[in-house]
This record gives C-alpha cells, structure tokens and sequence, in this order.
C-alpha cells in the first residue's frame, strides 16, 4: 500500500501540450467531416438514378455569387482573428461584421435559389432521388452555416459591449477553425452538386 | 476447443440423426454443390480454428496454473517488459493462417458466386413478401407460392435450379440450409443463387432476414422431385383451375367477395396480385408459408381469423357466414 | 501523502441536506461524479434490458409458445439489443473512462468540464426517449409503440410504408440524441489525453487505459457519424417525403446497410477497446509484473481501430455484392483478427512468470481471456464468407456476439467494477460474494452461450418469436434458457455486495492492489481536486518507480 510522494526529477524540461480548443475543435470537425461525407456518398450513388423529375442540369445553375460570399469570408474572419491577436478590437469587429454580412448573404442567396427551385421549377425534397440528396446535402451545410452565423452574432454583441479583448483571441481562432471547415465542406458540395453531378 | 467443436459437430449430427429425415435443417448435412462446398470450407476453418484454440487454451491454463502466487510474501517477480523475437514469431504465424485461409475461402466464393447457368438450368423467380413466397417459372409458365419443386440434378447431366431473388416489400432471405448458404430479398434489386440437390425429398428452410412481425411464419419447404414427378408437376401446375359443377356457389362467392383483390386463379376471374396464387392450392402441404397444415378446417381457420394462425399476416379475416365459409373452402378444395 | 496532506474545511457530508446532495450530482461537472453517474445509469439499464432478454428466452423456451405476442417478442429483441449497446455498454465504459482518465495521467479534470455533463445528459435523455415509447402510443398494453424493427433498423422496413405509428421514430430520435452525448464524450477523450498529461507523461508513458480511450475517442468521432447521418436520412424519409431508402422510387435498401454498418462494425470495436484496457491495467497487477510488450499492445491497438473501419460490409455477406467485394471484406475481416491475436499473447506473456492473485477483478479477466479467444475464433469462421452465407442471420452469430459482448467485454467490465470500487467508494467489496457472483455467472453465460451455437447451425434464424418443432432445436433452446437463470443470480449478487459494500464496506485506503498508476496515489475516493500538486512521472508505471526506488522502471524502458 502505497501513499509515498511523487518523485521530482532533477531537470525539467518545458513541458508543452497542444491547446484543448484547437484539439477538440479538430476532432468535433473530424465528426462533421464524416457525416457530410456519408451525405456525398450519398448524392454520389444516387447521381442518374432518379426515376423521374427535373435533373439537375434541368434546374441547377451556378451558384457564383453565394459561393463568393461564402470563401471571402473566410478571408475576412482570418483578418478578424489577426486584428484581435494584435489588440486591435475595432479592425476585429470590422471584419468580425463584414464575416457576418457575407454568411448571411450566402444564405439569404441559398434561400432564393431555394424558392426557384421549389415553385418555379418544382424540385422538392421529395420530387425525386436528385431533389431529396440535394436538399439534404446543400440544406445540412446551410444548417451548419446557419449554426456558425448564431456564434459569430453573440461574439458581435459581446465585441460591441466591449467584453472581448486580445486574450480572447484563441478562442476566435478555434471559432474561425470551425467557419472555415463550412467553407472547405461548401467546396465540396458546390463541385459534387453543381459542377460533376450536373 | 476440440472439445467444444466435437460436441458441436457431435450434436449437430446426433440431433439431425436422432429425429430422422430431411426435417432438420443441419449445415452440416449438405445435399447439394453450393452447400457441399461450404461444408469443406467449414471443416477446414474449424480445424484450423479448433487447432489455435487448443494450444492457447493451454498457454492460458499453464500459465494460471503454474504462476500462481503460492505465498504472500516474497518478492516481486522479475519484471519483463517484452521481447521482439516472440512477438514476431506470433504475428508471423497467424498471418501464415490468414493467407491459407483467405486462399481457400476466395476459391468457395467464385465457385459458388460465378458458377455459369448451363442451358439445361430450371429458372425460378422467387420474389419475397409479408410473409409468404412468391415463385414463378418463366420458361415454363408457372406460378406457385411457398412450396418450391425443382427437380433432383444428376451429376452426370446436371439440371441445377439457377434463382432469381428480389422482394415486393422489405428485406427477406432465403435459407434451406441444406441446399445452399441464404441469399437476401431486396427490394429494387436482383440477386442469384443456385442449387443444384443430390437426393429427393422434402427440405425445409425459412425466411432469415427480420421483414416485420410474422417473419417467423415465413418458412420454406422445397420439394425436389425425381424428373418424371417434376414433369408432371409442372404440367399440372400450367393447367388453369378446372371449373366444378359442385362449388360454383364457393366459386361465386370467391368472385365477388374481396378474395380477387389479392389472388389470382388462373382461368377464372380471379388475377389479383398481393396474395399467393391460388390456382393449384391444394396441390400444396400447407398454407400460410408453412405455418399451418392444408385441411379443410385449418382453411377455415384462415378464412375467418387468421390471427388464430399468423397474427399480423396481412390476410384480412373475412367474416363470413358459417353457410358462406363452407361453401368457399368447398370451391377451394377443388383448386387441385 | 502530496495529495492528502492539504487540509481543506470540507463539510461532513453526512450532515448536508439531502436535497443539497443530490443537486450537487444533477449540476456536478466534475469528472468523478459524471462518471459514477455514467455507471450507474448503465447499471440501471443492464438490468432493464437484461428482463428483455429473460422474456425472450422463456417465450423461446419451447416451440410455439404463447408468453408474449410477436409484436411484443419483436420489440423485446429490438429493444434489447439498442438499450445493451447505446444505453449499457457506452456509458459504462465512457464512465470508467471519464473516471480514471484524468486521475491516470495526472490532472484534475477532463479538457471540457461542462461538455462532459451536457454530454451525460443528452445520453441519460436519449435512453429516456428512446423508453418513453412503452408508454406512448398504445399504452403498457402491447408495450406501446417501442421500436420493433431490430436495433439496425434496417430499410425498407423502417419506412413509413411498413412502420406506421412512431416506434421507429422513438429508435432514431432517442439515439440521435445520445448519439450527440456520445460525440462530445470522444471529443472530450481526446482534447484531454493530448492535451493535459502531467508532465514527463509522454504518449508512450501513459497508462495503456489511456491508449485505449484515445482510439476508442477517435473511432468514436468517425463511426458514430455515419449512423447520425443515416438516421438524418431516415428522418426525412419519414417525415418530409424524402427517398434515400425508398425502393419504389429508386432507393437502395442496401444504402441504409453499407451506411449502418460503416458505424455498426466499428461500434464494436469501440466496445471491445476500452475492455481491452481495463484487462491490460488489471492482469498486470494481479500477475505482479508489466505489461508485456507495452509498444506492441499500443501499435496493435491503433492498427485495429484503423482497420475495423474497412471491415464492415462482412455483415453484408448476403446481400448479393460480387464476388470480388465479398473477397475484399473477407480478407479485411482476416487481417483485423491478427493484431487482436497478439494481444492475447502479450496478456498471456504478462501472466507467464508471474505470481497471480485470484481475486476476483482477476478471476473476471481471466474468463475474459478465454472467452474473447473464443468469440474471436467464432469470428474468424464467420469471416469465410461462404460459411457465413450459412451462419449468417441465424442462432450462430448470436451466439458470436454475445460471447464478444458478454464474455468478453461484460466480464472485463465487471473485473474493472471490482478492481476500481475501492478507489471511487473509499471501500471494499466483499470478496467472497465477489466470487460468488463470478461463478454464478460464468455457469451461466457458458449454459446460454455455449450451447446457443447449435441452433444456428441446425439452421434456425434469429428473431423469431416462435419456431417449429421437429427441427432439433428444442433442447438447445431449453438450456440456453436455463443458463439465463444463473446470471440473474449472479447479478443480483453483484448489485446486493454494491449496495453492501457500499453502506458497510472495510476502508480501502489509497491504494488496495497495490498498483502502480497515478489514480492509486490519490485517497479513496479521490479528493474533489484529485491531485494537489500536479504529479511529475518519469515512467510506465509512476509508483512502482516510488515504491521501488533501487529498480525504477524509466531505467529500463
């Protein structure tokens, strides 16, 4: 039976860790990146196999201005976090904004695809294969967009009552790790969607 | 594990012997060339697997026997780490096992899977549904449900049955252990299985793949019949239902009742498609998919509630007047 | 004693208001009360769904029995096997994990202390959801509208078309929701063993339980995914008119299944990994010696979490893929049962030479290891997938699975309730019983299972109700009910020596086994703060190191 102290060794070399919210924001995207990828496969398999409905060459086009938006705006947050690293919370809260307005551009212009797509053209989730995989691909980032814009508002309410400051910084970073795997996802639905399942 | 593999294989065949007759569904008595090939595979697997299981059951029991602690004091033992050698040594060996194994398992799969249909080939369509079987032969225009015949192969100048599977509802399979391992129904899709029997009989199986609440009543009897018997078969079965003088009242009330909306008797007005066809009924042992004998008073029992065999089959009791019901099962006693 | 010599003005506990107590436990974020929690909530649920297996087999015990209907048969099997792997079996092992991690390697809480209680939460609410359905519905008569399409769930069947009412729907949102806990669980695993060792814990210095639980997170993070996904699918399918699984217009039955089981045959090994662990920490101590062979125990473990994520499709073997798939799946199966056979070794190596106590957490690992080699090997006969074309669906892997689950990983879990009891009570459990219970049980998994093998290969399939007589299946049914008996008892005796322990156990003291990992140089149990100064190691096992100043082990690692 032991209640002996720890030993302390002599030399101590630095002992460095890599940082909880880095990791844990990985592996969360990690989890995301596998459940969007069962919902590729799936539009994948399911490409040319409806039985009947509008296909996609039909009624798709080119979403140029949302995708834009939406990969400029990782440019944006990128500036953000980097003006809060350095201390400066008004250029964070600029761009901060500017990150927001793009995200809600980007949905806003998803919504009136949307809206074409359902009453002018007569796609719904439950038209066809195509309609159901393409609801569900494009609708479940749309979800994840919508989830990413929730937290860059509260960061700007928080930025606009003065809480946030430079040791806040990481935190954004972990944040912006998240914006920007929505972003990379969007690539990839826009190519398997828009570009190679047409 | 020698043991426990002889006492399995052991009372695998006691039992199958010990009630005689095709009735037990054993693997391990396999009477056509797919099941004949995954017996082989299975006795090699098992010795190879009954082999690893006797040398480390008696590493383990070695070990727990002669390291023991014999008295509470004394010192710790000398405090190994590993060694690279041993541990090499046993992971080459069972990749060694894998190999042979895999090797031999890839040569069952192809000769079953792609073995080609010969021209002299039965083709059977077998389409699976709530809780009964669908089967119907192309070439030769039949259509039955629930008991299959196919006739005997004679190695010599084999005549195999070559099948078809897909399902109208949800997922089912097809399992008649003897002759062959199982195949799933799936709906949207085509799968193929063979068999090719040695011995005639009656062999029985069922459903394997969980479909809704009666999937346990969903069972198989396959009839393998000598080539004269499955001749004859055959030609009865393409015969539409004879009209009888005796139950034409049955009949009437076969007609327009709701009956028609699901079966189908051939030659008379009845061509629904959600229910077994009935034209040759009684040229069947038993109704439900297995799950009653065929007599008179069992078909009544169906008839009027079928609950009382198969709660929650989809046949709807018909609620008819005693008069009426006899008069129907009169009518169907003569789809021979 | 570093970590007991601060004196900190605690309240006597006992003298606390009940209310006050238990609201501690309902807000807690500290790791040792949310992995109690995880345990006993598992417990609680072990024995539920171990009452929906009894009702099976005496509804089984003879041909064409009437002890329940099939629509109530069906939802016992469907509902038995979700509760046992979602509601049992992960939240017992993320409890110990939760438990012992941060106390093995050094630190005092895990990375995200609130994260781990939301995720306990939505686990305790999804089990909750999911049970809600005996009482929704129909009501208790015909046990409501629990879900009764099998715990995979399988398409079509799940359709609208084929499952009106909402039984399937109680299935996919109650294990939504705990599949989300289960996520946050993983994440939290591996931010804390990355991220917070103490220090001189490189990655190859920490307990190999640590080892365990980071692959066990990273599988996690992968498989359990693809089921969020597939459910995501089902639910629309089933709600907004979607047509992922729909056959009549063009979808693939066989879709829901390659996606399913991309989840299902790694939630296994996700399963079996964290027993893994709790026999690598324990076999050491009771042997009086090391692991054997520390690096190639962590390879063989990272090889099988990478490699059972390509096995999955050998729960497809009869569904009509080519023979070239069929080759592939069988030849991946294969080659995950090698590094899983080299851990028996190594278990073996440890015990060999040694001077082995037969306590009970021992005697529990020791029928593990037999057990698990046996499973395994019915595994490897499985994986010859003409063979399996026969087995498949049928009694065999029933059997199969349930030498896995409850050979192999029940008996480990239970070995680590006896051998960390005294660490999270503070007392000992009574050995005597212990061993009762041991017996008890083993008679009686041997009695099921042994025997439920012969059924299956006398061709009878699973999931069913009810079945002919005449087939030879009788007396095997009978006896694996029979075996049922006896663990009951044994479990019974479990939870009578728990609750014994508990009131009137002796003291435990820190360090009972004498061990030789950080959470032994804690108190029992371990303070609020777990260590009051942050412990420095320099090897595998820190206290041997203490307890052996002459012969440390850092001189020969």
């Amino acid at each position: 039976m032991s209640s002996a102290a720890i030993t302390q060794p002599t030399i101590e070399p630095e002992w460095v860790l890599p940082s909880r919210g880095r990791v844990g924001m990985f592996a969360l995207i990690a989890a995301e990146a596998a459940i969007f990828t069962i919902f590729v496969v799936a539009y994948i398999f399911y490409t040319g196999k409806s039985l009947s409905g509008p296909m996609p060459k039909d009624v798709l086009e080119l979403p140029i201005f949302t995708t834009v938006c939406l990969l400029s705006s990782s440019l944006t947050i990128h500036l953000a976090v980097g003006a809060l690293r350095k201390s400066n919370v008004r250029v964070f809260g600029i761009w901060w904004f500017v990150t927001i307005v793009l995200g809600v551009m980007f949905l806003a212009g998803t919504g009136s695809e949307w809206h074409q797509l359902i009453f002018d053209k007569g796609l719904t989730v439950s038209t066809n294969l195509f309609g159901t995989t393409y609801y569900s691909l494009v609708g479940l980032h749309a979800f994840h967009v919508t989830v990413g814009l929730i937290v860059l508002t509260t960061g700007m309410v928080f930025t606009l009552l003065g809480n946030v400051k430079q040791e806040h910084s990481e935190r954004a970073e972990v944040f912006s790790l998240y914006w920007h795997f929505v972003d990379a996802v969007w690539v990839i639905v826009f190519t398997v969607a828009y570009v190679v399942g047409r | 594990m020698t043991l426990l593999v002889s006492v399995l294989l052991a009372s695998g065949r006691c039992a199958a012997s010990a009630v005689s007759g095709p009735g037990i569904p054993s693997i391990f008595k396999p009477e056509s060339t797919p099941a004949d090939s995954i017996y082989g595979l299975s006795l090699l697997v098992l010795s190879v697997t009954a082999v690893i299981f006797v040398i480390v059951f008696i590493l383990i029991a070695y070990a727990v026997t002669k390291f023991r602690r014999r008295s509470s004091d004394g010192p710790e033992p000398p405090q190994v780490y590993g060694s690279n050698q041993i541990e090499i040594a046993w992971t080459v060996i069972p990749v060694l096992i894998v190999l042979i194994l895999f090797t031999a398992t890839t040569r069952v799969i192809h000769a079953i899977q792609d073995h080609p249909m010969p021209a002299s080939a039965i083709e059977v369509t077998a389409v699976g549904h709530q809780y009964w079987w669908e089967f119907r032969y192309p070439a030769l225009g039949v259509v039955t449900a629930n008991e299959l015949h196919i006739p005997v192969s004679d190695p010599s100048r084999p005549t195999p049955t070559f099948l078809a599977l897909t399902s109208a509802d949800t997922d089912h399979s097809f399992w008649v252990p003897r002759l062959a391992g199982k195949t799933d129904l799936i709906p949207n899709r085509i799968n193929k299985m063979w068999v090719d029997p040695h011995q005639v009989g009656v062999y029985v199986g069922q459903c394997a793949q969980y479909c809704g609440v009666q999937h346990a009543k969903m069972l198989l009897r396959v009839y393998v019949d000598s080539p004269d018997e499955f001749t004859q078969w055959v030609q009865r079965e393409r015969k539409p239902a004879q009209a009888s003088d005796t139950a034409t009242e049955g009949q009437w009330i076969f007609e327009t009742t709701a009956c028609i909306n699901c079966h189908t008797v051939s030659g008379a007005a009845a061509d629904g498609q959600f229910g077994p066809d009935l034209t040759h009924l009684m040229s069947r042992d038993t109704i439900a998919a297995g799950a009653a004998l065929n007599t008179p008073e069992n078909l009544k029992t169906w008839i009027q509630d079928p609950d009382a065999i198969k709660p929650g089959s989809l046949m709807p009791a018909m609620k008819l007047t005693d008069h009426d019901l006899t008069a129907l099962t009169a009518y169907l006693e003569t789809l021979r | 004693m570093a970590s007991d010599s601060i004196a900190l003005n605690l309240v006597d506990q006992s003298t606390r208001p009940i209310g006050d107590r238990l609201h501690e436990w309902v807000v807690t974020v500290d790791h040792k009360k949310l992995g109690i929690l995880y345990i006993l909530y598992g417990l609680v649920f072990l024995i539920i769904g171990g009452i929906e297996a009894m009702i099976m087999r005496i509804q089984l015990i003879v041909p064409h029995n009437h002890f329940v209907s099939p629509e109530v048969f069906n939802r016992m099997f469907t509902m038995h096997g979700t509760t046992m792997i979602f509601f049992v079996a992960m939240p017992i092992l993320f409890g110990f994990g939760t438990y012992l991690i941060p106390l093995m390697i050094g630190t005092r809480d895990m990375a995200f202390p609130r994260l781990n209680a939301l995720s306990f939460w939505l686990t305790a609410f999804g089990g909750l959801l999911l049970y809600y359905s005996f009482i929704g519905g129909t009501g208790l008569y015909g046990a409501g509208e629990a879900p009764d399409v099998g715990w995979f769930a399988y398409a079509p069947l799940t359709a609208r078309a084929f499952s009106p009412g909402h039984s399937t729907d109680f299935w996919t949102l109650g294990l939504l929701v705990s599949g989300f806990g289960s996520i946050g669980t993983a994440v939290n695993f591996i931010a804390t063993i990355l991220c917070m060792r103490s220090p001189g814990m490189a990655l190859g210095k920490m307990p190999l339980l640590a080892w365990m639980y980071l692959v066990m997170g990273g599988m996690v993070i992968l498989a359990m995914s693809p089921l969020t996904a597939a459910q995501l699918m089902l639910a629309i399918d089933r709600y907004l008119g979607g047509h992922f699984f729909d056959a009549q217009a063009g979808g693939s039955a066989v879709l829901w299944m390659h996606f399913f089981w991309i989840f299902g045959h790694p939630e296994v090994y996700i399963l079996v990994i964290p027993a893994f662990g709790f026999v690598s920490e324990i076999v050491p101590v009771f042997s009086r010696k090391p692991i054997f062979g520390y690096p190639v125990m962590v390879a063989a473990t990272v090889c099988i979490g990478f490699v059972s994520m390509s096995v999955w499709a050998h729960h497809m073997f009869t569904v009509g893929m080519s023979s070239y798939g069929n080759s592939f799946f069988v030849i991946t199966t294969m080659i995950v049962g090698i590094p899983t056979g080299i851990k028996i070794f190594n278990w073996i190596g440890t015990m060999w030479g040694g001077k082995i106590q037969f306590k009970t957490p021992m005697l529990f690992c020791i029928a593990f290891l037999f057990q698990f080699l046996i499973a395994g090997l019915t595994g490897i006969m499985l994986s010859a997938a003409p063979f399996n074309w026969q087995l498949s669906a049928s009694y065999f892997v029933v059997a199969h699975f349930h030498y896995m689950i409850v050979g192999a990983i029940v008996f480990a879990v239970f070995g680590a309730f006896y051998y960390w009891f005294p660490k999270m009570s503070g007392r000992m459990y009574d050995e005597t019983l212990g061993k009762w219970h041991f017996w008890l049980f083993l008679i009686g998994f041997h009695l099921t299972f042994d025997f439920m093998h012969i059924p299956g290969v006398l061709g009878m399939p699973r999931r069913i109700y009810t079945y002919e007589p005449g087939r030879g299946w009788e007396i095997w049914n009978l006896i694996v009910t029979i075996g049922v008996v006896f663990q009951g008892a044994g479990v019974l005796v479990f939870v009578f020596n728990l609750l014994r322990s508990l009131l009137k156990g002796e003291p435990a003291g820190n360090d009972p086994w004498d061990a030789w990992t950080l959470e032994w140089s804690t108190s029992s149990p371990a303070p609020e703060y777990d260590f009051a100064e942050v412990p420095v190691v320099r090897s595998r096992r820190p206290l041997w190191d203490i307890k052996h100043p002459e012969d440390p082990d850092w001189k020969y690692e």
